[in-house]
């Protein structure tokens, strides 16, 4: 079959691979609808998310049909037309058991190397490095799907697949940061970054009763379609000074709640993003994580601030500083889709939230490497290129 | 010169594991007498007993001690082994676990396995093949993947 492969550090190409197969009997084996491209995949293809060998096929957010079915596989079968969560979980560990689904125990193929990163590894995710799981991704024209009973989830009817798509990942991302931060009534909420997470935790926090949110970036698109298809203020950091903008907004007090949703590669206009970016090309730090600082920073006394962009390794000037002596509860944490995408996918069919609009752009699979090249560039305004393989050609 | 700048943060990983269970003579200590310990989210007499531990555990009882209590706090059972004999020092040396030589691996996966097999019903497979298209970078991942499941912090 075709995939995606990682070829090296900025080199995707699209090559023969062999077709997924049945390895466990809990196993089922999907053949992809659609798959999109995801800004945490930028950090894997540009070489800062270590574990990667040439030939891995990436990609993690998608939406399919089962074609094959393990031996003990209950709650799936053939012609299922199935999102899938981009983190695989067991189900039955005690992370899983207490909806903690990214740090399932028993989805590494490769905890060591996860525990010599992190102290204890991550849960497997698809087509994320070997650091994180060694699963097959699913820019393909089919993927193997583990623990599908627990991972994989029926699509109603009426839901389109487009729609569909982005419950795979980036809207059960968006929530839990609103989630986990503890949005409530009453909060005022700022979001770093308007890509499709960001937007999904703008849009959770919204739908969490914040009393206002106000979502920052630097594309006058995404603000535009924030603005039009969340519902949320927005800043352009380009334009303001961002902090000034948001104790105005708050009455001098600062964001109740600040959710981070720009991840490794951030980007801000002044002399420290060149500081950050020497650093990190340097490899004298492995993260940019300019957003976080300014969230910290911008943050009211005893808030909260959510990191849910993806690191991988270590930042250089954190302000710790600032967290101690302001009193604030930092957390963060990759995606506990399970424990979200049912409810999701009924808000979505009712209407409460809409994913379609993150579809700028549609590619086939042999254009896959285009597609990420848009997407990293953000050509023509792409928030996000879907891609969709054609199945004629297929085994 | 920029395309094997990705390789270093997995010889980082892989230094700071090595480091981090580096040879237990090192730190004044016999590599068998710790105890490597996994936490299965299962009651006790589920897991088995000391006599009799699950599988696959169960191939090296000849060779190990096995301790099973209730883990605190309703997180299920602890399930720890030890080598009776301590593990001679050569064998936890660097090369040796590179080689994959060093029998602390060999108990680590079994833990690890017992634990997937009692929580999970299976042990999960990596893809196959795992990639495509050998290079020299990949082949040093390709070392640390083949060692991970022995490796680690157990």
């Amino acid at each position: 079959m075709k995939a995606l492969c990682w070829e090296g550090v900025n080199k995707l190409s699209v090559e023969q691979v062999p077709d997924p197969e049945l390895r466990n009997d809990q196993d089922v084996v999907v053949r992809l609808i659609a798959g999109t491209t995801c800004g945490s995949d930028l950090h894997l293809i540009g070489g800062y998310i270590p574990g990667m060998r040439a030939g891995d096929v990436i990609g993690h957010e998608f939406v399919g049909e089962v074609v094959e079915t393990g031996s003990a596989v209950r709650r799936h079968r053939v012609g299922d037309r199935v999102v899938v969560c981009s983190f695989v979980g067991c189900g039955r560990c005690w992370y899983c058991a207490n909806d903690l689904w990214s740090l399932c125990d028993n989805t590494n193929t490769n905890p060591g190397i996860g525990q010599a990163l992190f102290g204890y590894e991550t849960a497997g995710i698809f087509g994320y490095s070997h650091a994180m799981g060694g699963l097959r991704g699913s820019h393909a024209e089919y993927v193997r799907v583990p623990f599908a009973d627990y991972g994989a989830f029926k699509v109603p009817e009426g839901i389109d697949d487009t729609s569909a798509l982005f419950v795979s990942d980036s809207v059960p991302t968006g929530w839990m940061g609103a989630d986990l931060a503890g949005v409530k009534p009453g909060d005022v909420v700022a979001v770093w970054g308007c890509g499709a997470v960001g937007q999904m935790a703008a849009r959770a926090a919204i739908l969490k009763g914040a009393e206002r949110v106000v979502s920052i970036d630097r594309i006058p698109e995404r603000l535009a379609m924030t603005e039009r298809y969340v519902g949320s203020e927005t800043l352009d950091y380009t334009a303001t000074d961002v902090a000034a903008e948001l104790r105005e907004r708050t009455g001098g007090r600062g964001p109740d709640v600040c959710i981070e949703a720009v991840g490794m590669e951030a980007h801000s206009d002044g002399p420290m993003h060149l500081y950050d970016q020497a650093k990190q090309q340097l490899r004298l730090q492995t993260d940019r994580s300019t957003a976080v600082r300014q969230a910290i920073h911008a943050c009211r006394k005893g808030g909260t601030v959510f990191v849910l962009g993806v690191f991988a390794g270590a930042v250089d000037k954190f302000p710790l500083g600032a967290v101690i002596n302001k009193g604030l509860t930092v957390r963060g944490a990759q995606m506990h889709g399970q424990r979200y995408i049912p409810m999701l996918l009924d808000r979505l069919a009712a209407g409460e939230i809409e994913t379609a609009h993150l579809a700028t752009h549609s590619l086939s699979l042999d254009e896959a490497p285009t597609a990420y090249d848009m997407f990293k560039e953000k050509t023509d305004g792409c928030v996000r290129a879907v891609i969709r393989p054609d199945h004629r050609g297929a085994a | 010169m920029r395309k094997v700048w990705w390789v270093v943060p997995v010889a980082v990983a892989g230094a700071a594991a090595v480091r981090r269970a580096r040879p237990a003579h090192e730190g004044g200590e016999r590599a068998g007498d710790r105890w490597l310990t996994v936490t299965v989210n299962r009651a006790p007499a589920d897991v088995g007993s000391e006599g009799k531990p699950p599988a696959p555990l169960d191939e090296l009882a000849d060779r190990i001690d096995v301790r099973i209590r209730p883990a605190p706090g309703d997180r299920g059972t602890e399930l720890g082994a030890r080598f009776r004999e301590p593990v001679p020092a050569e064998s936890t040396s660097v090369p040796a676990r590179l080689a994959g030589r060093d029998p602390r691996q060999e108990l680590r996966r079994a833990l690890r396995d017992a634990k997937s097999l009692l929580e999970a019903g299976e042990v999960l497979r990596p893809d196959a093949p795992p990639t495509t298209r050998p290079t020299p970078g990949g082949k040093l991942v390709e070392l640390f993947t083949r060692r991970s499941g022995g490796e680690g912090v157990l």
